[in-house]
């Protein structure tokens, strides 16, 4: 019989299954993101082996995340790329663009305060035509009822209950205002928000925001726009050490080798706006980025050796080598 | 609509047809009418109440160069070059003096973190082969004495200039009607109408139909949206809002001599005393409304610059709309209909712009082409089927 596989006409054996056609599409059957829709009806993994296929059906198999190794989990969803972007602080439309698509994100923070999310033609536009999932924030609130308040504005106008919430103390250091920000986590948590506070580098805190119901952690690393790399890294590694949600870090980020840092200490994500938005070649520092978030985590999965004192040879001189 | 019978009779048929009369309207309406072609300008408004009403006028390549921009640049360079000649030859007609004058700038840093974002920025000054000088606190203070004592250091440029751009519009207003150009205030174009690729007349809302062969939009944000643009006219364009305030001093005293900015605030002096504070950068659509915390924010940092603004009469501040493009770069030039130019998304640079736009609209509308750096601001860039972009 002819099935119509992913587009493509297939002549395949009478009765076979849809076990058989995932094996044919050259997919792993054993990959957790894939996904078979018969007749635009999607077909659960479970029933593979016994659903029989008819002529003419049309089957889509689609590899719903690339790969396997890469991916991660943030509230609901999965994400591939461990790099999340500002929108903040390019020098146009184009050049925010460009570098967005070179830092390969998938999620970008906007602020409500600073931009009309049905303006057309702006930054929205950009957003939608990159498919990137918009995360609004509440950049500019000093309060938690303000915070509270914009949080629920950005759930109407984006049509998304996640929030980067961020509660400023003051507008020189614009670091955040412990007190207010607890105070607005446990009010949007509870008001079935999906949350992630940005907050100092403080682990008390940092555990008090998980307890709240927060679905990851966001600590900064120094100042928001300050480039000033992450001041305290003992303090990250014990918030990591001890968290059971993703740990993001956001703010102070200045050049690839912060980013790359900030994942060699075990961060789940980094969060970066100015570095990219401000360098004198936003595309190329994107790129630049994103290969750094993938060394740094890469280096934190493969186990670094510890830090020693004096010298120990990799080929030990007593005793043979093994030559291979 | 009116009768067609009336569309050959010679008064009703203009060689161009500009609406948008602010500055880079006007100034285009100028350059064609010096080439000999008739023109009306129209506007839907009064003259020079859209963007140019809260412009700041600063005339500034140098101070407002940026990286990655070096075709805006080249434009910006160009064009105040070209100042001196455009405001004489208004001037001759309309008999006034526009107040143009290369004032200087001086860009402050107020502490260290400011001061190594401003060694950046002059390091491209100098690179970009642009007259630009470091100053130590002492030797910036001499040449402004209210600048903050904080400073860390500051970057002169001689260069840079500023104009009135209110006092430029009333002046091209008055040249303008020596010449015997029109200009119908209260005139909204409701279609531009082509036949064979080729507009051929323009409607309005009075019920008015004017034949044309050339029609120019220079309606600044309004051409992101503005119904009678036909689709495969229209550009990327959108608004970009701006606050600003007017502060009035004393004008035998002068509160500053040049142009003053740090990084978030710049203070444009004028002669009759007026210190214009500027301006907020801001993504939100249409809404042109004044607010609190722009007015906080320019006020501050104002003040942490030139404490002496304190002792300043408040006057007004106002919200203007930006035309902003994709690139920064401005939109000028032919569309893919015959006969219907653009002029128009020149986001920060409108007014330093107006003499290489209107000399460019003028150069195509008598059937040349845009050659030189103005190539760059061609609308067919963001054309998709010529250049894969998409819009």
């Amino acid at each position: 019989m002819k099935i119509e596989l992913n587009g493509e006409k297939r002549q395949v054996e009478d009765g076979a299954t849809v076990d058989r056609i995932v094996e044919l599409s050259g997919a792993d059957p054993a990959s957790r993101g894939l996904a078979v829709a018969v007749a635009g009806e999607v077909v659960p993994r479970s029933l593979w082996p016994k659903t029989v296929l008819r002529d003419e059906d049309e089957v889509e198999v689609v590899t719903a995340i690339q790969g396997g190794a890469g991916e991660w989990q943030l509230g609901d969803r999965q994400w591939n790329s461990r790099l999340i972007a500002g929108s903040g602080g390019f020098r146009s439309l184009g050049a925010m663009s460009e570098a967005l698509e070179a830092s390969g994100t998938e999620i970008i923070t906007v602020a409500l305060r600073r931009l009309d999310p049905a303006a057309q033609g702006s930054v929205m536009e950009v957003v939608e035509r990159l498919g990137l999932f918009v995360l609004p924030n509440t950049a500019g609130c000093y309060t938690a009822r303000d915070a509270v308040k914009t949080a629920r504005l950005a759930r109407e106008a984006f049509g998304t209950d996640w929030v980067k919430l961020e509660v400023i103390g003051d507008d020189r250091t614009l670091l955040p205002d412990a007190v207010e920000l607890l105070r607005a986590a446990e009010e949007l948590v509870g008001d079935g928000f999906t949350v992630l506070p940005y907050t100092n580098d403080d682990p008390i805190l940092a555990a008090r925001l998980e307890a709240t119901g927060c679905v990851a952690v966001m600590p900064l690393g120094s100042p928001i726009g300050s480039g000033a790399g992450i001041r305290n890294p003992y303090n990250i590694s014990i918030i990591v050490e001890k968290a059971e949600v993703p740990i993001i870090l956001d703010a102070g980020i200045g050049t690839a080798s912060d980013a790359a840092l900030a994942m060699e200490l075990g961060c789940d994500g980094v969060l970066l706006a100015s570095a990219i938005s401000r360098a004198k070649n936003p595309a190329l520092m994107a790129q630049a980025m994103k290969s750094a978030v993938e060394a740094g985590r890469g280096a934190f999965e493969a186990g670094r050796i510890p830090k020693k004192l004096y010298a120990e040879a990799s080929t030990p001189d007593d005793g043979l080598p093994s030559l291979g | 609509m009116n009768s067609i019978d009336s569309d050959r009779t010679s008064d009703n048929t203009y060689d161009a047809i500009v609406a948008g009369a602010g500055v880079i309207g006007l100034a285009i309406a100028w350059e064609l009418n010096s080439q000999g072609a008739s023109v009306l300008v129209v506007d839907r408004d009064r003259p020079g109440a859209g963007t140019t009403s809260v412009a700041a006028g600063m005339l500034a390549p140098t101070g407002e160069l940026d990286f990655g921009e070096p075709a805006l640049l080249e434009m910006n360079t160009i064009s105040a070059g070209m100042y001196p000649e455009f405001v004489a030859s208004v001037e001759r007609v309309c008999g006034g003096m526009l107040g143009y004058q290369r004032v200087g700038g001086l860009h402050v840093a107020l502490d260290r973190d400011e001061a190594a974002e401003l060694r950046r920025v002059h390091d491209l000054q100098i690179e970009s082969g642009l007259r630009a000088d470091w100053l130590g606190p002492g030797a910036a203070r001499e040449l402004e004495q209210g600048v903050s004592p904080t400073l860390t250091g500051a970057v002169l440029i001689e260069d840079d200039g500023a104009i009135d751009p209110r006092v430029l519009t009333a002046g091209l207003l008055e040249a303008l009607e020596k010449e015997s150009v029109e200009v119908r205030v209260g005139t909204e174009v409701t279609a531009v109408r082509h036949r064979h690729g080729q507009v051929d007349a323009v409607e309005f809302k009075n019920g008015d139909r004017i034949n044309t062969r050339a029609f120019v939009a220079a309606v600044g944000a309004e051409s992101g949206r503005a119904e009678w643009i036909p689709d495969e006219a229209r550009p990327p364009v959108r608004p970009v809002k701006g606050q600003i305030i007017e502060l009035k001093g004393n004008p035998a005293e002068p509160i500053c001599q040049r142009i003053l900015a740090s990084e978030r605030v710049y203070l444009v002096p004028r002669r009759d005393g007026r210190l214009i504070v500027g301006a907020t950068v801001e993504e939100r659509g249409f809404d042109s409304e004044v607010t609190a915390g722009g007015l906080h924010e320019l006020l501050r940092e104002a003040y942490r610059l030139l404490p002496d603004v304190s002792e300043l009469a408040f006057l007004n501040a106002v919200a203007g709309l930006r035309p902003g493009t994709p690139d920064n770069l401005p939109v000028v030039g032919p569309t893919s209909i015959d006969g219907f130019f653009l002029a128009t998304g020149h986001y920060r640079n409108g007014i330093l712009l107006a003499p290489i736009t209107a000399r460019a609209i003028a150069d195509v509308v008598s059937g040349g082409e845009i050659c030189g750096p103005m190539s760059a601001a061609s609308p067919a860039r963001f054309d998709p089927a010529r250049t894969g972009a998409s819009r």
